[in-house]
Parts: structure tokens; C-alpha cells; sequence
């Protein structure tokens, strides 16, 4: 059974539903990347799976165990963790303290854990007691990762997580979201530069208004015509 | 130089002493209003009354221990009624949480409704006080008066002009500083005084964390009721306790709150002695200092007082309007209005 089964989701935000019969699976320690134009659904379809969008048709399967009825934060004691696209950091706190409240429901040592996350972000390190809110825009996004890492999530999910992040940071932030899926954590990412994004993917997820249109994996998708035409751009 | 020594005990007797202790007391209460302003995010207007009614519960218990003839010897047996007054107060503020505010909060209700819910908790207050305690004067102040005597330091120095320190001025000085020590320790230091920082920066984001609000809410409340009786108890050692008075404060400590930058301890602290010293300042007749600075001819006639001391509070509403005018977000760059 795959790890992580978002299937059959149908709802929204409020009356009309947004996503209609949308089904996301990832299998463990793999990279699943939802692209599509604008105003697909990608990030209704993510925040479906988290749980902070009701779904009433369909279910969410984590691990064998359905999770529909969960809260957010019941989620994210079940090893998912969320970095959203805006407003991911506590700029008034440090970014050593960002990742201390990262593991907040953690009882044990975070050092180690700690160690990792600088391991993996080196610049953060050197800037641990900086205020998160004076670091730039590519930085904030380390510590946005870094803070979802803290908790040895399962599951990370990240929300558009390349936006207003200059090319050579990108690349550098997908080098580290390859680095953070060898370690056995499945990833499922939203993403506006479909190129870049579907390179890395294992499997892609193509949406248009709010249903699956293609599913295969990154290498087919970004050979397939008819994704490059529509959205791709040739 | 003997005349600019008098000018400095004077200006110290009249202005300095008594600013640092009255700075002091309004800094204790700006950083309550101020972490309920960042953490709750709603402005409290009932604080003064709240500061009232834990600094009447530490008086009925004080009277109760001075029935006894307990005492503490040279300091104010207030001290030893201070938890009394503590717990008392926290167990009202969670009260008012669960029976008031938390209804607000299931609703999704915006920061006005909390502030107007907050004025009726004030009027209520208003009501218990006084039913209880009646709305005059009352003293509680005992032991040791003076630290040191202006007369004794005449005498012992020679000079013209003494300098008095009372008791309760330097103990409200101390208090303060081990209040305000303690309180940054616990936001800085603590697991939990850290999530508290971490809800007031980015609520959604410590709900994600794992933090959980009700804890929050609680201890929030808990740190109001250990400042607002200790700032209380404090200013009615060194003044003396009437329940208008304490409704009054509420002008003076929302400035020093906002001056400071609302949501920022550090800023309410640094806004009290502002408004502090800005309100004696401008109110002080300057005529005995200026007459010992300046050549014999030049004495002044009049008072040289810029505002009458009837006048105290507006020089807080001033200030007030003005930074609300200029800058909103205050001295420390808080959260604005």
C-alpha cells in the first residue's frame, strides 16, 4: 500500500468546491510534485491532505491509517509537517528559537536534530541568533524547512516553496529537498516552476481546475506534448 | 557650587526620586497591558480596575495579618498579604477568561469586541471594589517610612535642600527590577515563555507547532495578575489606595504601553519612565531650582511651572496622541494600533 493516499478528494473553501475527485499518492522516500497553471487547485489540493480544507467526499491515508477526521496539529503529530508559502517563520524570534518551537511537541533531545537541520542548511548556523525576520528571502526559506525538519516528520509538505527565490537559491533549495528525501521522508511540494520542479520528481501530478489531467512520473511528464504545450511553454 | 549641589538634591527630592518610583509602578503595569495587547491582541481596558482589586484583596490581607501583629519589622506587612492578592486576582482573570472571553474567541470575534467585553469587565470590577472596600482613601502603609530623611541629610551635609527616600520608593524600585528580571528570564529562557513569543509572532504558525492556545491564554493571564497586583500594591504603599485613582492609572499606562510600542515588554518598561518623568517634568515648578542656578538678579517671579499639576494627565494624553500621530508603532517599533 502506498504511504501517503490523498483519494477521491472533492470539496472547498466554502459553497462551490475547488477540488473535484482529486487523487495524490506518494510512495515513502519519494518526491511528489503537484504543478498545473493557475488556479488548478495545487496548494487546495496539499492543504486538503493536511487538513486545513474539509473535504466531503474522499479520504486521506497515512500509513495505512485514515486521518480525514484529524486536525492540523493532530496531523502534525503523526509525522506530517507543513511549510507554508508565506508567513512560515517567527520573525521576531531567532532562528535557533524557530527551530526550537519547530519541535515543540518534542519531549527528547533536539540537538542532534538540530545538528542535522544546520548540517543540511550550513548558512544557518552562522546565523543562528539572528532574528528570522532580518534574514532574506531564500534564508527564511531554510529556516521554514529547517523548522518543519525539526519535528523527524514523516511526511513534508511544502507549499510553492521556490516562490520569490532567486534562480541559484532554487536550485540549492532542490538540491536540499533531494538531500532531506534520501533520508527515507516523502515529500509532496507545489510548485510554480514546473521545470525545475518535475526534473526532481518521481512522480508528477499535472492539475487543471481542480482534477487530475496527467499523472506519470517527472521524466515522462516533461517529455509528454501536451504538458509541455499547455503550461510548460513548448 | 554649593548652590548647584541644593539646584541637584532638589531636583533630585522633587523630580527624580519620586519619577524612577512612579516610572517604576507604570512600567510594572504598561508590560501587563502590553502582553496582553501582543498575546491576546486585544487592548485590556480593565486593568486599572484589575490593578485595584488585587491591591484591595492585599489590603483586606494585610489588615487581617496587622489584627494578628504579624508584621515584617521595618517593611510593609503588604509583602507578606502580596500571593494572597496574587491568587486571588489570577483566579478572577481565569474566571473572566472561561465566562467572557473565551465565548469571543469560539466566535472569531475581531479585537474591538474584546475591548468593549473588556470595559464591561472593567465596570464590574468598578462595582466589586468599591462594594467591598468602599471608594475612599485607604492607608495600609506600615513600618519604616523614610530610607533616608531630607532634615537628616541637611543636617549631616549642611546643604539647604535634603533628598527624602521612602521606603516604599526604593522597595517599589527593587521589586521592579527582580519583577521585570524574573519575567524576561521566563520569556527568553522557558519552553513556555517561548511558545508565548512564538504565539503573539505568528499565531497559525505556533498552532501548527504543536502550541497549545488554552496554555497560552492561561499563563497570559496568570503573569497580568502577578503584575497588575504587584504594580497595584506597590502604588498604593507609595500614594495611597482609592479605587478612582486606580481607574485613572489607566490613561497613564496605556501611553507608557503604546510609547513604548504595544507588544514590546521592553518598550512598555522604557514607556513608563517616559511618561513618568514627562508628567512630573512639565508639571514641576521650576522656581527654587532655577533661583539657585542663576545669578541673584535673575531670580524668577513666578512659578516657572510649564502646567499646573492639575494638569498630570493630560500631559499623558498628549504624549499619547502625539506618538498614536507620528508614530504609531512606537519607540521600540511595536505592533500599531
Amino acid at each position: 500500500m502506498s504511504y501517503l493516499i490523498g483519494e477521491n478528494m472533492t470539496g472547498g473553501y466554502g459553497a462551490a468546491d475547488i477540488l473535484h475527485g482529486c487523487n495524490i499518492i506518494a510512495e515513502k522516500g519519494e518526491i511528489a510534485v503537484i504543478v498545473g497553471p493557475n488556479g488548478a487547485g495545487k496548494s487546495t489540493a496539499m492543504k486538503a491532505i493536511f487538513g486545513m480544507l474539509n473535504i466531503h467526499t474522499g479520504s486521506i491515508i497515512l500509513d495505512g491509517e485514515d486521518i480525514t477526521s484529524l486536525s492540523p496539529q493532530a496531523r502534525v503529530a503523526k509525522g506530517m509537517a507543513f511549510v507554508p508559502q508565506t508567513a512560515n517563520v517567527f520573525p521576531s524570534m531567532s532562528v535557533e528559537e524557530n527551530l526550537e518551537m519547530g519541535a515543540f511537541l518534542r519531549r527528547d533531545d533536539i540537538g542532534k536534530t538540530m545538528g542535522e537541520v544546520f548540517d543540511l542548511f550550513p548558512i544557518l548556523k552562522d546565523k543562528r541568533n539572528q532574528n528570522a525576520g532580518e534574514l532574506s528571502g531564500g534564508q527564511r526559506q531554510q529556516v521554514a524547512v529547517g523548522r518543519a525538519l525539526m519535528t523527524q516528520p514523516k511526511v513534508l509538505m511544502l507549499d510553492e516553496p521556490t516562490a520569490g527565490v532567486s534562480p541559484i537559491v532554487m536550485d540549492e533549495l532542490f538540491d536540499n529537498i533531494i538531500e532531506v528525501a534520501k533520508t527515507g521522508i516523502t515529500i509532496l511540494m507545489v510548485e510554480q516552476n514546473a521545470r525545475q520542479a518535475l526534473n526532481i520528481a518521481d512522480k508528477g501530478y499535472v492539475m487543471v481546475q481542480g482534477r487530475n489531467k496527467f499523472t506519470d512520473t517527472g521524466e515522462v511528464l516533461l517529455n509528454n506534448p501536451e504538458v509541455r504545450k499547455s503550461f510548460l511553454g513548448g | 557650587m554649593e548652590d548647584l549641589l541644593n539646584a541637584f538634591f532638589l531636583m533630585s527630592n522633587f523630580v527624580f526620586v519620586p519619577a524612577i518610583a512612579y516610572g517604576s509602578q507604570l512600567a510594572l503595569g504598561a508590560v501587563g497591558v502590553t502582553l496582553v495587547y501582543g498575546i491576546l491582541r486585544f487592548s485590556n481596558f480593565a486593568h486599572g480596575d484589575i490593578m485595584a482589586f488585587g491591591t484591595m484583596i492585599v489590603i483586606l490581607f494585610t489588615w487581617l495579618f496587622q489584627s494578628y501583629g504579624i508584621n515584617l519589622g521595618p517593611l510593609p506587612t503588604a509583602l507578606i498579604a502580596l500571593p494572597f492578592g496574587i491568587l486571588a486576582t489570577a483566579i478572577f482573570l481565569l474566571g473572566s477568561d472561561k465566562f467572557v472571553y473565551k465565548f469571543y474567541r469560539e466566535k472569531k470575534a475581531v479585537p474591538v469586541t474584546y475591548l468593549i467585553a473588556s470595559v464591561g469587565i472593567m465596570f464590574v470590577l468598578n462595582g466589586i471594589v468599591r462594594f467591598i472596600i468602599g471608594p475612599d482613601d485607604q492607608r495600609f502603609a506600615d513600618g519604616e517610612r523614610f530610607i533616608i530623611k531630607a532634615k537628616a541629610m541637611k543636617q549631616y551635609l549642611g546643604t539647604a535642600e535634603g533628598v527624602s527616600i521612602k521606603v516604599s520608593q526604593g522597595l517599589t524600585v527593587v521589586t521592579a527590577v527582580i519583577v521585570v528580571v524574573a519575567l524576561f528570564w521566563f520569556l527568553n529562557k522557558t519552553r513556555t515563555g517561548k511558545s508565548m513569543r512564538a504565539f503573539s509572532d505568528n499565531e497559525d504558525l505556533a498552532l501548527l507547532s504543536g502550541i497549545s492556545p488554552d496554555k497560552v491564554v492561561s499563563v497570559t493571564w496568570i503573569l497580568v495578575a502577578i503584575l497588575a497586583t504587584i504594580a497595584g500594591t506597590l502604588y498604593g504603599l507609595d500614594k495611597s489606595f482609592k479605587p478612582f485613582t486606580y481607574f485613572m492609572l489607566l490613561l497613564p499606562i496605556f501611553a507608557s504601553a503604546i510609547v513604548g510600542g504595544l507588544g514590546n515588554p521592553l518598550g512598555a518598561i522604557a514607556g513608563g519612565f517616559v511618561i513618568a518623568f514627562s508628567e512630573i517634568m512639565i508639571t514641576y515648578p521650576y522656581k527654587k531650582f532655577v533661583a539657585y542656578i542663576v545669578p541673584g538678579d535673575w531670580k524668577p517671579e513666578g512659578l516657572v511651572q510649564l502646567l499646573a499639576t492639575d494638569y498630570k494627565f493630560a500631559v499623558s494624553f498628549i504624549i499619547l496622541v502625539l506618538v498614536l500621530l507620528f508614530k504609531p508603532t512606537g519607540i521600540f517599533a511595536g505592533k500599531s494600533v
